[in-house]
């Protein structure tokens, strides 16, 4: 049996979801949630890549490389933010981030 | 074909095995190395799917720049993990169902969709013919014409992601001894010499 776009996409899917369960399932570990963020931004870029080889569009591939570029930045300010706040807490749990009272 | 059968499925399971150690894992350099399997083997995919340029950005600038990233800041915070992980059963059952209502609705939402008819003639029109050109030949093609300001917006992006992270993380610490050159050039031989006069037996 020949890989269709729906092989891809349901991989896509499942990432995704486990991205999701992974920021419920750690939900104190800002680090795991960050990551969990990368996961999701990669099912993103799957299903791009998927969508632009089976559909001959290379338009997708050109935003996939857009969502890397947005996930590298994200990535490096989250980190920074998380080091700025571990410096202050001395702890990077989520529950005490509440300064602001938000 | 069998071949890119079995590769597919190989490196799918491979992928959303270790993404669901990445979430699963109790400690979390073993989640960033997971992470690393699963980017390599998305690449892969990505390798599969004819769009080799993307993998190999995947490969680089991912496991090579932003999973080192992460590496080192788990490995800097000196955090006691063990008691992050403490409430994590607590979440399993909310999680779990929440993501089987995600999954559910994306399999509904992937399973039912069109293709309109005037759309291939609108992505050809932009999309050089792709059994011409490799693939990186094609991307950069397109990137630098018709993408040419997102491609300057991501230019931007990242030299404010730069500085953001530099100012975030920069301090000046005040018991740190540093090197002043205005106060080393002004200096003379008055004020680097002192004389005192010390009495026989008393000391300063």
């Amino acid at each position: 049996m020949s890989i269709g776009i729906e092989h891809y996409l349901t991989v896509a899917a499942m990432l995704f979801v486990i991205g999701i369960f992974g920021i419920f399932l750690n939900r104190k570990n800002i680090i795991v949630i960050l990551m969990s963020i990368e996961l999701i931004l990669l099912a993103v870029n799957i299903n791009m890549v998927a969508f632009s080889s089976f559909l001959g569009d290379l338009a997708g591939q050109v935003f996939a490389l857009f969502i890397l570029t947005v996930a590298a930045a994200e990535a490096a300010i989250g980190l920074a933010i998380l080091v700025v706040f571990y410096r202050n807490r001395g702890s990077i749990d989520v529950q005490d981030a509440n300064v602001m009272k938000g | 074909m069998v071949i890119a059968t079995l590769a597919f499925y190989l490196f799918s399971a491979v992928a959303v095995v270790s993404g669901l150690m990445v979430v699963l894992s109790r400690n979390p350099v073993h989640s960033v190395l997971w992470l690393i399997l699963t980017f390599f083997s998305a690449a892969g995919l990505f390798v599969l799917l004819g769009a080799e340029f993307v993998a190999m950005l995947l490969v680089i600038v991912y496991v090579g720049a932003v999973m080192v990233l992460f590496l080192f800041v788990v490995m800097m915070l000196d955090v006691d993990f063990a008691e992050l992980k403490s409430g994590m059963s607590k979440y399993v059952r909310i999680g779990s169902l929440i993501g089987l209502v995600i999954l559910v609705e994306l399999v509904i939402a992937t399973s039912a969709w069109v293709v309109a008819e005037s759309a291939p003639d609108m992505r050809a029109a932009i999309t050089p013919a792709l059994e011409d050109v490799e693939n990186t030949v094609a991307l950069g093609q397109i990137l630098y014409t018709q993408y040419v300001y997102l491609f300057q917006a991501a230019g931007i992006i990242l030299l404010v992601a730069m500085i953001g992270a530099i100012v975030l993380t920069m301090r000046h610490r005040k018991d740190v001894k540093r090197q002043s050159i205005v106060g080393q050039i002004y200096r003379d031989a008055d004020k680097a010499v002192e004389m005192r006069d010390v009495k026989p037996g008393q000391g300063l």
